[in-house]
């Protein structure tokens, strides 16, 4: 098993370039935005967020920030429709997706899904082996053929920085690995999906200081392709990687633009109290 | 003071230490005591002739317990062969598709079902199964089968442990976190594929387990087997003949084997058998569970 994998490596070496070259110009191509009009989220009978009016823009790492029970969350699940597994959830508004509105009567909650890459809170492997986790995606969406899959596992295992670590192990169960390099999987595994956005749920809040910054730098690497939204508990995390911050309170959103003015000249004294640390 | 509440402490442990180790004393002495009731039978004629051959009449004899062991295997393998697609999709619907108030509705008349006392289970199984399978089963099979098969057996059985599968593997299927689903649902798996690829896969020893428990209690069962078995001491050839399962062999003849030693004797072996039956196949599911759980330690 192993020997044919190191094989393939060999082999798409040289093709690897072609084929993220191919990718850069299908994110290129697409007009990536999301932009949200009039959205409100009901739980049971709780209003959890609350008229919400948002353009993200493309291309760049976006950190919805705020404190605990603001919505954040419950935001992004919004965007990839995983409130539909919840039925006592209530939505309204629109969300539009490159110009389409996901939730119209029309839409496939699949297509969807797919074109969301989501990397949750902490590192949750599926119960098979490192290379399943990554093939996990192309396998349900069809693609068959073992180089097509070979070559797509390779690939992002190589760019989380994961495959010099997990070369020779990669048919060992995934749960092995540490909690750190589970993420990066995690990563490996929505980008096979070959989505064109990225929402990261607090991506980083379970790792340790050397893991997060990998993580950091994987995204800031990403934004070149992606479309990267973060839910942050961390004002510094934010500071650092983001190009938009968007500052939420009790289901509203309070402040939103770009990074430095929002940290160097915040507008409301909502923000202003937040960032100088009275509540969180 | 304080010296008698240490006392206490420590008597309180050892009592309960005592106590435990007597609940697993008693399995032995249960064994031991069959062993040395069987042991007559078992120095009068060969084990293996006694365990391989189809010959059952006691009063000239001849004790031969293949029928009643094969027929308790075939009874308990139709009865899990029907049992486990029943409760493995009942379960996986009650777990990822049902509403809340579906999943209120039926998880305590599942708790009811595996409370009725079996012997009802058997007044249904001689009222509906055994006429169901004696008119309209059968007959497109073989030419005569009076309905009270070992194939009845398997289905009432199946009825009595559809329950118990059904409460454990719901138990299983909830174990599992809802992150593991969600990370399958996110990257746009449909629900067949996340129950196919993700549920099963995660529960296969927990489903292996409960498995092994409905069986063992499915060797054991006797009342509702024994009224729809047809009890005729032959090996079965087909799901349409009548079976004889040892528990019945030994509820059926426990009154008038009191005037042949060798009779009860013969017996005590049978019941020696099945519990031997029990406790090796209990040994050999754990062993097997610890291999499957090392092996794919996911």
């Amino acid at each position: 098993m192993i020997s044919t994998n190191q094989h393939t490596v060999s082999s798409y070496t040289n093709s690897f370039i072609g084929m993220d070259e191919a990718i850069t110009l299908k994110k290129l191509i697409a007009n990536q935005s999301i932009r949200i009009e009039n959205l409100d989220v009901f739980i049971e009978d709780q209003h959890i967020l609350k008229d919400v009016n948002l353009t993200i823009p493309e291309k760049s790492i976006t950190c919805i920030i705020g404190p605990s029970g603001c919505g954040k969350s419950t935001f992004l699940k919004t965007l990839n429709r995983m409130h539909d597994e919840s039925p006592e959830v209530k939505i309204s508004g629109k969300v539009f997706v490159d110009d389409e509105n996901i939730y119209g009567p029309h839409v496939n909650v699949i297509d969807t899904r797919k074109k969301m890459g989501l990397l949750a809170q902490r590192p949750c492997p599926l119960p098979m082996s490192i290379f399943d986790n990554v093939a996990y995606g192309p396998r349900i969406h069809g693609i068959k053929r073992r180089k097509a899959i070979n070559q797509t596992v390779i690939q992002y295992l190589q760019y989380v920085g994961l495959w010099d670590e997990v070369r020779d192990r990669v048919r060992k169960s995934a749960t092995r690995l540490s909690i750190g390099q589970q993420q990066r999987l995690c990563l490996a595994r929505g980008l096979a999906i070959e989505p064109e956005y990225i929402l990261g749920d607090e991506a980083t809040s379970a790792l340790d200081p050397l893991s997060t910054k990998k993580i950091e730098e994987l995204f800031v690497k990403l934004k070149e392709k992606y479309t990267i939204i973060l839910v942050t508990h961390t004002l510094r995390q934010a500071k650092r990687i983001a190009d938009h911050i968007i500052f939420m309170y009790l289901g509203k959103i309070i402040e939103a633009g770009p990074t430095e003015e929002f940290f160097n000249n915040p507008k409301k004294q909502l923000t202003r109290d937040y960032l100088s640390g009275s509540f969180s | 003071m304080r010296r008698l509440r240490a006392a206490k402490d420590k008597a309180a442990r050892y009592l309960m230490l005592g106590i435990g180790i007597f609940t697993i004393l008693l399995l032995l002495v249960i064994g031991l005591s069959l062993f040395f009731k069987a042991l007559p039978i078992m120095r009068e004629k060969n084990l293996w002739v006694l365990l391989s051959s189809a010959d059952w009449k006691p009063f000239k004899g001849d004790f031969g317990f293949l029928p009643f062991i094969l027929s308790t295997f075939y009874v308990s393998l139709i009865a899990i062969i029907i049992a486990l697609p029943f409760s493995i999709l009942t379960s996986i619907y009650l777990n990822s598709y049902a509403s809340k108030n579906v999943r209120r509705f039926f998880e305590p008349v599942i708790d009811l079902l595996s409370g009725i006392p079996p012997v009802i289970y058997g007044v249904w199984g001689t009222l509906t199964i055994v006429p169901l399978i004696a008119n309209t089963i059968a007959p497109r099979f073989v030419e005569f089968s009076s309905g009270y098969t070992v194939l009845a057996g398997g289905v009432v059985l199946a009825v009595m442990i559809i329950p118990l599968l059904i409460s454990i593997m719901v138990e299983v299927f909830r174990s599992i976190p809802k992150e593991m689903t969600d990370a399958s649902l996110s990257m746009g798996a449909t629900k067949w594929q996340t129950v196919k690829k993700v549920i099963l896969r995660k529960s296969i020893s927990g489903i292996i387990a409960a498995t092994v428990l409905a069986l063992s209690r499915a060797f054991g069962e006797t009342m509702a087997v024994l009224m729809v078995c047809g009890n005729t001491a032959k090996i079965p050839h087909s799901i349409f003949d009548a079976g004889y399962p040892l528990p019945a062999l030994i509820a059926n003849n426990y009154g008038e084997m009191l005037s042949m030693p060798s009779y009860e004797s013969a017996l005590m072996l049978s019941a020696f058998l099945l519990f031997i039956i029990v406790v090796l196949f209990n040994g050999l599911s754990r062993f097997t569970l610890n291999q499957i759980e090392r092996r794919y330690q996911f």
